[in-house]
């Protein structure tokens, strides 16, 4: 094992251990947490068996095998992000709802309690 | 039979039009001093109208929160009215309200915290499909390796809870798939669990929230949080 599988596997370790302690202090949602497990899952399997990491380099052409690790990473960083542009457009949306809803109570109010100064 | 407690019917409803109304006249019917909160979970059908017209109290989400955004309002609005005890029953007709006074009894005679009506104490009435009865049985397993209790139904939405645990729930409930982590939240922290038998009618109308592939994402999901939960409670 070289010196580049071993801060891999640390660096694999300390990812997935960062995000079960923010879990467990209740900064980050559950549903949240699963796609950082699985990329978390996925780093340090191609870590520790260095034969399935130079597998897939070969397939896919790529000469020096922790680059593909570093591709692989990125390409599910990008998933990532994609998901957090789904949660965001929801939050948005629900965002925008909730303002108008707020507006359209209080105006509803005012007016209860115009009639009650009556 | 709620001898002076004030006993709370939590219905959350989504797009159920078609038959919120029976459900709650149904539970008027068989239960004539209880009050019932419909909890309209942001319904784009016409729910709150046919919940209104049987005359039960409606509140209207103005978002689709799911069953656990929906039940914690449940929680929230008995716990602001002052209610003693809360009962949960599903809004699409699948439990029938004669086992209300089944489900008070224990917390009314044996101090029991939660009780909760299983369809496989006795496996008798409506089954569900394959997955979910495997879900169901690992949940079976989990609860009773980590709360020391066995519930044979942690999926069952018709419970009671009592103003102890209403207290706890109303800032405390998950979101996703609450039911089976409800069980270790409450279990961790001794909670009487108690379970009675009963049957559940099959869907009356519309679709089952949770199906197929969902099945499976829901399970891997509420296995990670009970694991969660259940370490946040050995720090406690």
């Amino acid at each position: 094992m070289n010196r580049i599988q071993i801060i891999s596997i640390l660096a694999s370790l300390l990812l997935i251990y960062t995000i079960y302690r923010l879990v467990h202090r209740k900064k980050m949602r559950e549903q949240y947490a699963i796609l950082w497990f699985f990329t978390g899952a996925i780093f340090v399997v191609f870590s520790i068996f260095r034969g399935l990491l130079d597998s897939i380099s070969k397939f896919m052409g790529i000469y020096y095998p922790p680059a593909t690790l570093t591709l692989i990473i990125i390409f599910l960083g990008v998933l990532l992000a994609i998901h957090f542009s789904i949660v965001i457009s929801k939050l948005t949306g629900d965002n925008e709802k909730l303002i108008q809803e707020i507006a359209l109570l209080k105006h509803k109010i005012e007016k209860i309690e115009t009639k009650i100064d009556k | 039979m709620d001898k002076l407690k004030k006993v709370l019917v939590i219905i959350p409803a989504y797009n159920e039009e078609k038959i919120i109304k029976k459900v709650v006249e149904e539970i008027r019917d068989t239960n004539s001093n209880i009050d019932i909160v419909v909890i309209n979970d942001g319904s784009t059908d016409n729910t709150q109208i046919e919940a209104k017209k049987a005359k039960g109290e409606v509140v209207s989400l103005p978002i689709n929160l799911g069953i656990g955004g929906a039940v914690q309002t449940g929680f929230k609005y008995a716990y602001q009215n002052n209610y003693d005890i809360a009962i949960q029953i599903d809004g699409d007709g699948q439990h029938d309200p004669k086992y209300i006074k089944d489900l008070l009894r224990p917390i009314l005679e044996n101090d029991i915290d939660t009780v909760i009506g299983s369809r496989f104490i006795n496996n008798e009435g409506y089954q569900s499909t394959f997955v979910r009865k495997l879900g169901i049985k690992v949940f079976q397993t989990i609860n009773s390796i980590l709360i020391k209790q066995r519930i044979t139904d942690s999926t069952s939405g018709i419970r009671a809870y009592n103003r102890k645990a209403i207290e706890l729930l109303k800032d405390n409930y998950p979101i996703d798939y609450p039911e089976p982590e409800v069980i270790i939240l409450l279990g961790k922290r001794n909670f009487r669990i108690k379970e009675i038998p009963v049957k559940m009618r099959s869907r009356s109308e519309g679709v089952s929230s949770i199906s197929g592939i969902k099945s499976l994402y829901y399970m891997i999901k509420v296995i990670i949080s009970i694991m969660i939960e259940y370490r946040r409670m050995c720090d406690e």
